[in-house]
C-alpha cells in the first residue's frame, strides 16, 4: 500500500505508518516528486512522529528526497521524530539525516513556508478553470 | 518445595530462544524488528534499547535480504541476577563477507547502499561476532543491561 499524501495549500503532507518497508518508502519519494514536479506544491513535510525505526537505507531515501525536492527549487521538512529515534541516529554517526527538520507537524508547514517566502520561489498559483 | 522464577538461579539453561523468524521480504524485516522490540521490552530494556535493536535488526535482515536471499533471525534473551541480556543471530547461506573489516568500516559497500548498517550495528550493540564463509554468514550482535 503506498502512504497517502496530502495537500494542504502549496504544502504536501504526508504521515509515514509506524512500520514501512523499502519498497513503500521508495514509492514516497516517486509519488512527492511526481506532484511537485506536476505543480501542485512548493514543498513536502514529512512527518515520523509514528515512525519507531528509522534505519541507515530509511534515512538516506528521506535525505535523498529532501535533496531532490531542493535542486527542483522546493522544501523538504521531516517533522515529529521521536527522541528514542533522535538518539538512535546520532549513536549510528555518520550524520544520516541530512534534511531541514521541526518538531511537528505544524513546525515542518512553518519552516516551508518560511522558506519558500525567502526564496521567493513560489510558483504562481495554476490559473482558474 | 517453592518453584522459584529461572532469573532468580541463572545458568546456562536460562537463556530463552524468544523468537525464529524467517526473513523471505521487505515484510519480514518489519515482523523481525518488531519481534525484538518485544523481546526487549518484555525483559524489561526501555524505549531507547527497544529502537536500538529494532533498528539494528533492519539493517542486518535487510543485508540477509539484499546479499543472501533471505535468512534467518533468532532472538534469545536471558534475565540473570545483574544483568538483562539479548542475543541477536542473523545467518544466512549467502556467498559470505569478503572482507569483514571492510565491511564494518563505514561507508564501504559493495551492494550499492552507503555502507553505513554494519558500522551502526557495531556502535548500537554492546558485543558483535561475525562468522562468514561461503554458503554460511552468522552475525550474533549482543546488548547487555545492569540492573
Amino acid at each position: 500500500m503506498r502512504v497517502p499524501i496530502l495537500k494542504l495549500g502549496r504544502v504536501l503532507l504526508t504521515s509515514l505508518p509506524a512500520d514501512l518497508t523499502d519498497q513503500q518508502v521508495m514509492d514516497l519519494q516517486i509519488d512527492a516528486l511526481a506532484l511537485l514536479r506536476d505543480d501542485r506544491a512548493d514543498g513536502l513535510v514529512i512527518d515520523i512522529t509514528a515512525v519507531d525505526v528509522v534505519d541507515s537505507y530509511m534515512a538516506r531515501v528521506l535525505s535523498e528526497t529532501a535533496k531532490m525536492v531542493g535542486i527542483m527549487g522546493g522544501v523538504a521538512v521531516l517533522a515529529g521524530m521521536r527522541p528514542a529515534v533522535a538518539l538512535t541516529l546520532v549513536e549510528m554517526g555518520q550524520n544520516l539525516i541530512q534534511m531541514e527538520t521541526a518538531f511537528d507537524l505544524e513546525g515542518g508547514v512553518a519552516k516551508v513556508q518560511r522558506a519558500m517566502a525567502t526564496r521567493g520561489g513560489h510558483r504562481d498559483e495554476p490559473p482558474e478553470v | 518445595m517453592t518453584n522459584h522464577p529461572r532469573s532468580e538461579f541463572p545458568d546456562e539453561t536460562s537463556a530463552i530462544l524468544v523468537s525464529v523468524v524467517e526473513i523471505h521480504g521487505q515484510e519480514d524485516i518489519l515482523i523481525a524488528r518488531q519481534a525484538g522490540r518485544d523481546a526487549a521490552r518484555n525483559i524489561g530494556l526501555g524505549t531507547v534499547d527497544q529502537t536500538r535493536l529494532a533498528t539494528v535488526i533492519s539493517e542486518l535482515a535487510r543485508n540477509a535480504l539484499r546479499y543472501a536471499g533471505g535468512g534467518q533471525c533468532r532472538i534469545t534473551t536471558q534475565v540473570a541476577v545483574l544483568t538483562r541480556t539479548i542475543v541477536l543471530e542473523i545467518e544466512d547461506r549467502g556467498p559470505g563477507i569478503d572482507n569483514v573489516t571492510a565491511a564494518l568500516t563505514p561507508g564501504f559497500s559493495t551492494g550499492g547502499g552507503l555502507g553505513l548498517g554494519m558500522s551502526a550495528v557495531l556502535r548500537l550493540m554492546d558485543d558483535m561476532i561475525v562468522e562468514t564463509r561461503p554458503g554460511r554468514t552468522m552475525i550474533r550482535a549482543q546488548m547487555v543491561r545492569h540492573t
